[in-house]
């Protein structure tokens, strides 16, 4: 295996890993309106995820950063030719980071229902956006030669993409669902709704992300790549889903999760293997397509990379998973803030 | 390329990168110092087993928070904005600016998202070394994020290890990128001047709570411990700056003289220093000047003789050298910013040694007349960063990699008008996060140690005082 295959799949990697861990921050945030009744119920939902999210949000800066280093020219195609999306995403997700830390800060309830609806607007762009760049991604951009983008500024949105964007909207929300179903307690009130809304949202994200396929991959057949085991991930990830089913109606809390979870991985999966052996191919010549060799960086940075992932990333999934471990408590819905809320 | 109300791509790509690096500035080094102030209080506390000291830690974490969450969300803009705006530069940097950065990633920002968690939210869940412990990871993270990213900005001041290959700076020796000299140079002087940045804002808030005899006991642990971080903050500051001064005539000698509104090649003996200069681009002179004689050479060279060179001499380098252009950066506000940034480390350390002199003089808890003086310092170290920066950015106009990569040439294929849309969508954003970063911080800071009316959920619970009693 080559230094810039080990990178494109540890890319792909940290992707998956993103996708999974802020998968349901984001969706705790979205359900969080429509599951809390009132003060106290917010604020144990916000404590599910509290001591979390901002490690989780790292991962997709780490994404960028082993772009960056690693497929330099990759890291400026991509982020300049879908730069109105990725602008979207930062000041959703800037909006989105404040109002965890600034909600609490004043008494009053104008104030707070400013910051639940940042949350709510900085979560939904970035879960439906994410979808959106992942569909474009995959189809191609209009590249010139270089990496140069040559399209409109605006033109991101069609059936394909918008599909693309509604699926990960759902999946975000229907794993954030199943996440919570773990960290309530259960018999609760709040505990009850969730699994309600795990149920709804997986109905939707299984139609959705059966679109997504049925568009991409039998319609336009653009996951081709993948030779034999073509149907591998596409069908890991339909199984998945009936498995969230399943699990959801024999209340079987922690199986809905890991399905959810390898939903997420299979569909991530996916998106990455039809990619290869490109990492953004270009939809007016496909000798202009940026590959994983014709965009990585030299041998040197990559060798270097390597070993500077080999010793840290084992170390950040120790402490991180240590953190989770540490905060495994349920949490309780109306015992006020989190310092308490055990 | 088109342009939009008359800027172009480039303009505002720019004004776009100083706008979100200033801003992220501006939260960064109070994180750092800060992060380091409370590491130590929290020893302190660890020590005397003090609740008082216990709750003053809190009180100072909570602030500490309110910051942290502004520098995080401004800094993942910064992640991301190089291959937004400037593809054209990371594809030819890379290689090896991209290694730096994933770096800081790995040994930074995910020690400090995790352990600021910790150490906040799980202290009736872990022993109390580990919460100790907690805290000095997150300072130790702070700064070690600091570090990266100063070795990433001095590789494009001083290219060190590196060949270009098609058309790619690519990385030939890794150590020697990691101890460039310049970003050494560079890191004491910002780790410094993040010292003086978080001592200054705990010597106004223990100051405030002093005057009001609000916990004097406690407020004056945190005056001293800061008094002392700032005297050594602003000591230290002045004399990496120095060092930085002194390396800039070597390495990149157009900069000096800009920052010395230094026009022609001083002739004569020795190399006097301005003290105020009117410099016009238009005219390539100073329309006014007043300056010491000798002082420039001392300064510079340690010496009374040495010269530097003028930047209309440097500019005939440069042709020689790049070809025709115009390589003289725009010299007023480079000259003033790097003016006012010194003057405010003067102040900064006088201000530090004469309540030094009164701690001696057994006065402390008064804070005197000079209290008006404590409460605006914070604002000092902030103006004096801000300045720096634009001194030092604009003075290596127009390269973005000195000598490599011209700023013009490393823009992104972008039209105008989403880049606009996105620069007035981050002013509105970012004026919003300040103006709320300075309510809160000032309203908390204000309400002291006091079982606060608010209680925190998503984010700390700042219960300043023991269940059910006070202090
Ligand atoms: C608390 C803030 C602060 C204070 C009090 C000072 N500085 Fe500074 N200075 C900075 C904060 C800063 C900075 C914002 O951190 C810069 C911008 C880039 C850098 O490396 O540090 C900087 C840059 C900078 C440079 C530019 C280096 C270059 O571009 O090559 C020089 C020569 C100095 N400083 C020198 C000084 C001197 C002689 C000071 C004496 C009083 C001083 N600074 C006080
Ligand atoms: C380490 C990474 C950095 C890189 C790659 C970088 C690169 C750049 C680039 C591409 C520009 C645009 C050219 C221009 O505006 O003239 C610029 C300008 C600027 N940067 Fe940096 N910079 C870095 C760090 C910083 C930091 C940390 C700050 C301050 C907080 C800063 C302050 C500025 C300022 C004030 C300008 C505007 C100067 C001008 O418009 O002429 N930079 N820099
Ligand atoms: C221009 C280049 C820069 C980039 C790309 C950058 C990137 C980032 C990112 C992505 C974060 C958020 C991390 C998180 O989510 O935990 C962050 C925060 C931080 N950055 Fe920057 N940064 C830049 C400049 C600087 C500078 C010049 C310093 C210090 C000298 C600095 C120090 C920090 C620190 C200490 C944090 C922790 C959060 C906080 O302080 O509030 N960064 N930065």
């Amino acid at each position: 295996m080559t230094l810039p295959l080990v990178w494109f799949i540890l890319v792909a990697a940290t992707f998956t890993i993103y996708f999974f861990l802020e998968g349901f921050d984001f969706g705790v945030d979205l359900l969080r309106p429509f599951l809390a009744r009132n003060e106290a119920q917010r604020k144990a939902l916000i404590g599910t995820i509290g001591p979390f999210w901002d490690g989780n949000e790292v991962w997709v800066i780490l994404a960028a950063g082993a772009i960056f280093a690693a497929f330099p020219t990759w890291y400026g195609a991509l982020l300049t030719s879908m730069y109105p999306l990725f602008a979207l995403i930062l000041l959703a997700l800037i909006g989105r980071g404040v109002a965890f830390e600034f909600r609490a800060q004043v008494d009053d309830r104008r104030w707070r229902v400013f910051w639940d609806v940042t949350s709510f607007v900085g979560s939904l762009l970035p879960a439906f956006l994410w979808g959106v760049i992942m569909a474009n991604m995959v189809r191609g951009l209009p590249l010139a030669a270089a990496g140069r983008y040559v399209g409109g500024s605006f033109d991101f949105f069609d059936a394909f993409s918008i599909l693309g964007g509604l699926a990960t909207l759902a999946l975000f929300v229907l794993h954030g669902a199943t996440f919570l179903l773990l960290r309530l307690h259960t018999g609760t009130e709040l505990h009850t709704r969730a699994h309600r809304a795990a149920l709804t949202w997986g109905a939707f994200a299984t139609v959705l992300v059966l679109g997504f396929v049925y568009l991409g991959f039998v319609r336009d057949e653009l996951f081709r790549s993948f030779g034999l085991s073509s149907w591998l991930f596409p069908a890991g990830a339909a199984v998945n889903l009936a498995l969230v089913w399943l699990a959801l109606t024999l209340r079987r809390d922690r199986l809905s999760f890991i399905a959810t979870s390898l939903t997420i991985l299979f569909s991530t999966a996916t998106i990455f293997l039809s990619l290869y052996p490109n990492v953004l191919p270009s939809t007016l010549d496909p000798s202009f397509n940026l590959t994983i060799q014709n965009s990585a960086s030299a041998p040197y940075t990559l060798r270097l990379m390597s070993w500077v992932g080999l010793i840290f990333l084992p170390l950040v999934i120790g402490y991180q998973a240590w953190n989770y471990y540490v905060f495994r408590q349920r949490v309780k819905e109306d015992a006020g803030g989190l310092g308490h809320g055990y | 390329m088109t342009e939009l109300f008359g800027f172009s791509t480039l303009d505002l790509s720019r004004f776009q990168f100083a706008t979100t690096s200033i801003f992220h500035y501006f939260f960064v080094p109070f994180t750092v110092g800060f992060a380091l102030i409370i590491a130590i209080f929290q020893t302190i506390a660890y020590r005397t087993q003090s609740p008082r000291m216990e709750n003053l830690t809190r009180f100072f974490g909570h602030l500490f928070f309110i910051n942290f969450a502004v520098g995080v969300v401004t800094g993942i803009v910064q992640e991301f904005q190089f291959g937004m705006n400037w593809s054209v530069f990371s594809n030819f940097v890379g290689n090896i600016f991209g290694v730096p950065l994933a770096l800081e990633v790995l040994m930074a920002f995910f020690l400090e998202s995790t352990f600021l968690g910790l150490w906040w939210f799980g202290r009736d869940r872990l022993p109390r070394w580990a919460t100790l412990a907690s805290i000095w990871i997150v300072a130790l993270g702070t700064s070690i994020s600091a570090f990266w990213i100063i070795i990433a900005n001095a590789w494009m001041q001083h290219p060190v290890g590196y060949t270009i290959q098609n058309g790619q700076a690519v990385m030939t020796d890794f150590w020697a990128v990691v101890f460039n000299p310049k970003g050494l140079e560079w890191f004491a002087h910002l780790w410094t001047g993040s010292l003086t940045v978080g001592a200054f804002f705990v010597l106004a808030v223990s100051a405030y709570h002093l005057r009001r005899k609000h916990e004097t006991d406690a407020f004056l642990v945190s005056f001293k411990v800061a008094l002392v971080v700032a005297l050594a903050g602003s000591a230290g500051v002045i004399l990496a700056g120095h060092e930085q001064g002194q390396s800039a005539v070597r390495d990149q000698p157009m900069k000096y003289a800009a920052f010395s509104a230094l026009w022609d090649t001083p002739t004569g003996k020795g190399m006097p220093e301005s003290l105020v200069a009117f410099p016009s681009n238009s005219q390539g002179r100073n329309t006014f000047e007043l300056s010491v004689p000798y002082v420039g050479s001392l300064l510079a060279f340690n010496n009374f003789s040495s010269q530097a060179k003028g930047l209309h001499e440097l500019q005939a380098e440069s042709v020689r050298k790049y070809g025709p252009g115009n390589y003289i950066p725009y010299v007023w506000p480079v000259y003033w910013a790097f003016r006012i940034m010194v003057g405010l480390g003067g102040v900064m350390l006088l201000t530090a040694l004469y309540f030094a002199w009164r701690w001696r003089a057994g006065k402390l808890a008064d804070p005197g007349r000079l209290y008006p003086l404590l409460l605006a310092m914070p604002l000092a170290p902030h103006l004096a960063n801000f300045s720096g920066w634009i001194a030092t950015e604009m003075g290596r106009q127009p390269w973005v990699v000195q000598g490599l990569l011209r700023t013009g040439d490393a823009v992104s294929s972008l039209r105008p008008l989403p880049v606009l849309l996105s620069l007035a969508a981050f002013w509105v954003v970012y004026l919003l996060l300040i103006g709320l970063d300075v309510y809160l911080l000032t309203r908390t800071a204000r309400a002291g140690m006091h079982a606060p009316d608010v209680e925190a959920q998503g984010m700390p619970a700042p219960h300043y005082l023991p269940e059910g009693g006070t202090l």
